[in-house]
């Protein structure tokens, strides 16, 4: 079974199309990435699997779930999401312990404080981290605690929209090596859509590039690794990168 | 020959409840027709350094220097009025969105002959021109039809290169950059510095790039400082980033992950290592 | 470790101590500001002044003395006595506790129901928010004394009366407000992540949205506080709002017009009142807006 899979998917904003036609397998266990530069509709494939763009059109399916348009309930038990910003994504008037006990309240499920506990140790946050205000926390720590609420319901799938993008590199590889074990760890899938390739060689296991709404080319990461895309896009992005070599994001 | 920026104990101070934080604690360094890089992660203090050049450390911040000398001119005790004639003609910025630094409501050209017209008087045809010819050699295809444009109306890239041009048209003598493409896309990215580099180099100006990213830096610059915690711990020339020495940059570009990526685990910095925060 | 440790405390035990120690910043903030501590201070004296009243109060009310009528202000009668010989003094006393009815329950009324109005336009948008909205601009668009005299004259004058008549004009204001702030919000991360966890509407409204409005809305309400009390005062003052023989600040400003000349004191006492309280409410509202705007939030 396909942890996700699209078919002949399309997406809008309003009038504009932004994604035509795009098809995607993604295996169970599977670290796929989406790349490509802004406005090639990497992010919006993200927001409509987890159904913030209810505007599409195709067949769109979750752990073999056909996925409806909106937000879905039962979806959330399996497919989770964590954002760019760590600014942004975390609730300011909340404490770290109200952000990640809501996912648990919401779907009934309890023994609240010690899951709330053990998920903090899970993603490398001292106890003391968990009643502060998420404005008492550094950038890589928010993003610990983003990832940690993202985990709270334990998912299979997690969609990762650039991570690490809005992190300074030394706070980039704390997070990209959480990551990186806690797949190994839960067994999870991640789609992580970047813009930066040398993330996707250390995180993932193939990789899809995007330009103007369509996929130009799906590839093993090994290919990557040894400069060997097929389409001239790729190559071009990869230049792009080699030339700064190791860029952040 | 003196060289075109010095710059001695300079430090940058703000007030909080637990009393004066230093941000910039005593850098000195000296800049004369050279590309210099400044590298730092977020809270380093290359930002604030950049902006205490130029005098542009809004109150309560609070800059002191034993030095800060811009082409024998003492930038210490020059007042708000006299820093105009500097900034802009003598000495430019470019700042890292051009979302936020061009005005909304004027068009273009509009923005890029005030530029030019603050310092210099000039007949409207040469300032149109010379507009023209700026535009062209940020490399804008259409320089007339961009003329005419609102700043909503152009790309993230253009919009850089329109800031650019802005920047250089009066002639300045140094030019600051920071992180001027940290909101752009890496092919973009490229294009853009190579434009600056060009300009730079042809018009013999001095360069200041600050940025995060250390390749970006080591690749466009004669000489880079790395920054931390408000202090400069290392100073390398170019091409010699490699065989940094300090741990801090040592650690920083061993925490990159690498396009052939074999690695499982990348090191992380043990900040405790060294002093600072 | 002392209370004000515990506080402060960077690393809390409990989500209790962590609001305390929220609330507690915010309070030294704002006693950091003369002006708001001086409006509080107002606030304060105003409510003890309305709890104390019959042990403040040198005499009655209502309790008239036409022998004593229009008496100077005098060691016996600190303001002066009105045209039918009551003690001002006591009038403005007593006044204060019907001037902290209107105000509480103004607000009380109108804030939450404004705020409710606006976060779910703003939330839904669509055909919701062009409904809500039209109703509100139909509401805004009208003068605020005009459209609560015309309630009241439907309603029949009286304080009740009047305070619905009050809260009704006061709450589109709230709800513009509301739904500007929800229309920033609702499309923030945070938000996006708590609908992914399958958090419905009515949770995302009431506990995620509703608490980020609320202190521009402490904030406008307090400001707008003064208004309300000079609406009340002039329904009052129109003798539509409280009527006599309640000493109704407004009312006791008209009444006392017909003596303005000759007996100052009778119009001039309880238009001091309103003016302190106004001014107190006003003070309060900039301090709580300086310590509260959320743009001020982690300095």
């Amino acid at each position: 079974m396909n942890a996700i899979t699209l078919s002949n998917v399309d997406i809008s904003y309003g009038d504009t199309k932004v994604v035509l036609g795009v098809n995607l397998e993604i295996a169970e266990g599977e670290s796929f990435a989406l790349v490509g530069e802004s406005g090639s509709g990497k992010s919006t494939i993200l927001r409509a699997i987890a159904g913030l763009a209810p505007d599409w059109t195709g067949e769109i399916s979750v752990l073999g779930q056909p996925r409806s348009h909106g937000v879905d309930r039962q979806v959330s038990r399996q497919c989770q999401m964590v954002f760019q910003d760590p600014y942004g994504s975390l609730h300011p008037r909340k404490t770290i312990d109200a952000t990640l006990s809501e996912p648990l309240t919401i779907h009934g499920i309890g023994n609240r404080g010690e899951r709330v506990e053990a998920m903090l140790q899970a993603v490398g946050l001292d106890r003391r981290f968990r009643f502060r205000f998420p404005h008492q926390l550094s950038g890589g720590q928010r993003q610990r605690v983003a990832i940690a609420r993202a985990l709270m319901l334990e998912p299979k799938v997690l969609l990762l929209d650039e991570p690490t993008s809005a992190l300074d590199v030394s706070v980039q590889a704390e997070i990209l090596n959480l990551l990186k074990r806690l797949r190994r760890e839960q067994g999870l899938t991640y789609l992580l859509v970047t813009h930066n390739l040398p993330v996707v060689s250390f995180l993932c296991d193939r990789l899809a590039v995007m330009r103007h709404g369509q996929i130009v080319e799906v590839a093993d990461v090994d290919q990557l690794k040894q400069g060997r895309l097929s389409q001239a896009y790729s190559q071009e992005l990869l230049a792009a990168t080699e030339g700064r070599a190791g860029a952040e994001a | 020959m003196a060289p075109l920026l010095s710059v001695q104990n300079l430090r940058v101070s703000f007030p909080t409840h637990r009393g004066r934080v230093e941000v910039v604690k005593g850098i000195s360094f000296e800049l004369g027709k050279e590309r210099l890089g400044i590298v730092g992660e977020s809270g380093s203090g290359k930002s604030m350094t950049g902006r205490a050049i130029l005098k542009l450390i809004r109150k309560p911040g609070l800059v002191t220097a034993d030095k800060l000398e811009f082409d024998s001119i003492d930038l210490r005790n020059q007042n708000e009025k006299q820093m105009r004639q500097v900034r802009g003609a003598r000495i430019s910025m470019v700042m890292q969105d051009p979302k936020f630094s061009l005005n909304p409501v004027m068009t273009v050209g509009e923005q890029i002959a005030e530029a030019l017209v603050t310092h210099e008087k000039l007949p409207r045809r040469e300032v149109n021109e010379r507009i023209l010819a700026m535009l062209e050699a940020v490399r804008i295809n259409d320089p007339k039809r961009v003329a005419g444009l609102y700043p909503h109306e152009v790309s993230g890239g253009m919009g850089q290169r329109v800031m650019i041009a802005m920047m250089l048209i009066p002639e300045p003598e140094l030019l600051i950059a920071d992180e001027p493409t940290s909101a752009l896309d890496v092919s973009v990215q490229a294009q853009v510095l190579d434009i600056i580099d060009d300009l730079v180099t042809s018009k013999g100006m001095g360069l200041i790039l600050i940025s995060h990213d250390l390749n970006l830096v080591s690749r466009y610059c004669d000489r880079i400082l790395v920054m931390n915690a408000g202090q400069v711990v290392e100073e390398c020339a170019e091409g010699q980033l490699s065989e940094a020495q300090h741990p801090y940059t040592r650690g920083l570009l061993a925490a990159m992950p690498t396009i052939n990526e074999s690695r499982d685990e990348l090191p992380v910095l043990d900040r405790t290592q060294w002093a600072g925060t | 470790m002392t209370t004000r440790d515990w506080l402060l405390e960077d690393s809390p035990n409990s989500r209790w101590q962590a609001n305390a120690g929220r609330a507690y910043r915010v309070f030294t903030a704002l006693l950091r500001n003369p002006l708001s501590v001086m409006g509080g201070i107002i606030i304060l004296v105003l409510i003890l002044t309305a709890i104390f009243a019959p042990w403040l109060a040198p005499y009655s009310a209502t309790g008239q003395d036409l022998a004593n009528r229009l008496a100077p202000p005098s060691g016996t009668n600190w303001m002066g006595t009105d045209e039918l010989g009551r003690d001002i003094f006591s009038r403005v006393i007593w006044g204060s506790q019907i001037t902290l009815t209107i105000v509480a329950l103004v607000a009380l009324i109108s804030a939450p129901l404004g705020l409710l109005i606006g976060a779910i336009a703003g939330y839904f948008g669509g055909w919701t928010d062009r409904v809500l909205m039209g109703i509100t601009d139909i509401f805004l668009s009208m003068p605020k004394l005009i459209l609560a005299l015309a309630f009241v004259a439907a309603l029949g004058p009286g304080i009740n009366n009047a305070i619905i008549a009050i809260a009704i004009t006061s709450w589109p204001a709230y709800a513009r407000i509301a739904r500007a702030e929800t229309l920033t919000i609702r499309n923030a991360e945070f938000i996006a992540a708590v609908r992914l966890q399958g958090a419905g509407p009515i949770r995302v409204i009431v506990q995620h949205i509703l608490p980020l409005c609320t202190s521009s809305m402490i904030i406008r309400v307090t400001l707008d506080m003064a208004g309300v009390i000079l609406t009340a005062a002039g329904l009052g003052f129109l003798g539509l709002g409280a009527q006599p023989p309640l000493p109704e600040w407004g009312a006791m400003i008209s009444r006392g017009r017909t003596f303005i000349l000759d007996q100052w004191w009778v119009a001039t006492m309880p238009g001091f009142a309103i003016i302190i309280v106004s001014l107190g409410f006003c003070f309060l509202g900039d301090g709580l807006r300086d310590v509260l705007d959320p743009k001020n939030e982690g300095k």
